[in-house]
């Protein structure tokens, strides 16, 4: 199946859902709106002719100047090797979209992790709670406003404190 | 004595289950991982895995470092088989840039990566004989692990946080001694590794304990995200090597082993069959090696001269400052590049805006995604064969935290 082809397949279905559609060779992308993500991917696993079935990874990506976090969904067709990107843009003031892990399994920790570092919070997600960071953090802290500490800092050269 | 009846019996939705903790570090635990089981008995009911002992920000250290400085911090992901994480970090630069790498670069890279996937599989092989009470393959094994660990010391100096290579190749060609110790462990491995087999492959005590140890069926494993030897034991041919072939891959002939089970002794024998096809290709790299002595790309603008060339060339200098100083030009874009790594796919996924760092880099981790598949595989076994599905699905607490 070539990719046009399953670009107007999905159009066809989730038209006037998709804000933007790229092809930059490895990866079909769609850009769509957060209302629509599970369904859109949930057809994608279900449709014979696409059988988007395995979930390569899922994350976040944070622009703070458009106050945006973008979702990235990686699905992988593994009996054509075809590739599909989906990217949502969910704001960053108090950001919520559908969990998968109705869909993917895989998706359990994947989110939890996002919701870790970003605060996105997934919308019936089993057991959304911190994963990687000690529990009682209160910052998310892959996110752009926190940045790594300053290296410059005078206050903390080993010289100082005699070692 | 008189007879009284035992007031202790319960009826079965009444039962108490026993709560316990097994880890953060426990001593058959292969690294810090807790698992807080729910038994009945010697029978787990349900488990509940807690991570993060070790997390290390990767993902946050690497928004403030260059793009060559990251190798060093990948070393520590995949600790048992670094070389492939290094490879895999460079290549993703390099398709960022759009960089073409010689082919005698691709074939080193495809060697020092078999080698570090070898290195993987003895440990986990060797390991998983541990578990079960065989400790002479764990010896024999471990020799040839040192033999590996010593060509990695000839090119980089280093055993375990290897450090190989720059984007655009490796700091200098590999030295003549390491060229004679790779071709002499290529020809003496599969001695040890037919004596290992010999040893475990078909003995009655090794069978009954991993047969039916830990399955899971192909269907569940690709629902999970598996990848790698633990989704090839389930039966499905889903290799990166083959079907997205990078550093020159495409030039050798080597089969994809498959189980049928998905348990234990599955994943043994897949990784064990895909040491000989490893073997295989590094003798296959080995001789179709291109002559000419070249270890690294055009593209001053990203690849680190060596320091000699930095103290004796004004060329080299100025191009060491500009990198340095963070003077080059990124292009802008977002790349994904993996590379099967001793787990399974390893994915970088590399957000660049442009500036010395990465905007953002996410790493596709294999056994953080596969991991969460344990309880599911270990629900209703006993509490041995849990500590045996664990060192065959080969977690690696480096890969699981970042």
């Amino acid at each position: 199946m070539k990719t046009s082809d399953i670009t107007k397949k999905v159009y066809e279905r989730f038209g006037s859902h998709i804000l933007e559609a790229e092809n930059d060779g490895e990866f079909l992308t769609y850009k769509v709106a957060p209302d629509k993500v599970t369904e859109m991917i949930e057809y994608l696993y279900n449709e014979p002719e696409l059988a988007y079935r395995y979930l390569t990874t899922l994350f976040a990506v944070h622009y703070p100047e458009i106050s945006q976090i973008v979702m990235h969904y990686l699905l992988h067709n593994l009996e054509k090797n075809s590739r599909i990107r989906i990217k949502v843009f969910v704001g960053d003031t108090n950001p919520e979209i559908d969990t998968l892990t109705g869909i993917f399994s895989a998706a359990n920790w994947l989110e939890r992790e996002t919701y870790d570092f970003f605060g996105v919070k997934f919308i019936g997600h089993p057991n959304l709670k911190r994963i990687l960071n000690v529990e009682d953090m209160t910052i998310h802290p892959l996110r752009k406003e926190y940045p790594l500490e300053d290296q410059m800092r005078e206050d903390k050269k080993d010289e100082m404190f005699g070692r | 004595m008189e007879y009284a009846p035992d007031t202790n019996i319960v009826a079965p939705e009444e039962k108490e289950y026993t709560t316990l903790n097994l880890g953060p570090t426990h001593p058959a635990t292969h690294g810090i991982f807790q698992n807080v089981l729910k038994m009945d008995g010697e029978i787990i009911v349900d488990a509940e895995p807690t991570i993060g002992y070790i997390h290390r920000a990767f993902e946050k250290l690497a928004e403030r470092r260059p793009f060559y400085q990251i190798t060093p911090i990948t070393d520590r992901m995949n600790y048992c088989s670094s070389p492939i994480n290094n490879m895999g970090w460079h290549m993703t630069v390099e398709k960022l840039i759009k960089a073409e790498i010689p082919k005698r670069v691709d074939y080193m890279r495809v060697i020092i990566m078999e080698l570090a996937r070898l290195a993987d599989h003895i440990v986990c092989n060797s390991v998983i004989g541990v578990d079960t009470g065989a400790l002479t393959g764990f010896v024999y094994m471990f020799q040839e692990r040192e033999k590996i660990y010593e060509i990695y010391e000839e090119i980089c100096g280093a055993r375990l946080t290897t450090n190989i290579g720059r984007i655009g190749g490796f700091e200098r060609d590999f030295p003549q001694k390491a060229w004679d110790k790779i071709n002499k462990f290529v020809e003496e491995f599969p001695k040890v590794l037919k004596e290992f087999s010999a040893l475990l492959e078909r003995n009655r005590i090794f069978m009954d304990r991993t047969i039916g140890c830990g399955p899971i069926s192909a269907e569940r494993a690709l629902n999970y995200g598996f990848s790698g030897p633990n989704l090839r034991a389930a039966g499905v041919d889903y290799d990166v090597r083959v079907m997205n072939p990078y550093s020159s891959y495409q030039d050798f002939d080597f089969i994809i082993p498959v189980g049928t089970q998905g348990d234990t002794y599955d994943r043994f024998m897949v990784r064990q069959q895909e040491m000989w096809e490893s073997v295989s290709i590094i003798k296959q790299a080995l001789a179709k090696m291109p002559k000419e002595n070249i270890f690294h790309a055009d593209i001053p603008d990203f690849y680190l001269p060596p320091k000699e060339m930095v103290y004796n060339n004004m060329e080299a200098l100025i191009y060491h400052f500009k990198i340095v100083m963070g003077e080059t030009d990124v292009p802008k874009g977002e790349v994904y590049h993996s590379v099967e790594g001793g787990n399974g796919e390893l994915g970088f996924y590399l957000v660049s805006d442009g500036g010395r760092t990465p905007y953002r880099l996410h790493l596709r981790r294999p056994c953080f995604i596969y991991y969460q598949a344990y309880p599911e595989m270990i629900k209703g076994s006993m509490l041995s064969d849990a500590i045996l599905t664990m060192s065959s699905m080969n977690v690696i607490a480096g890969e699981l935290d970042a």
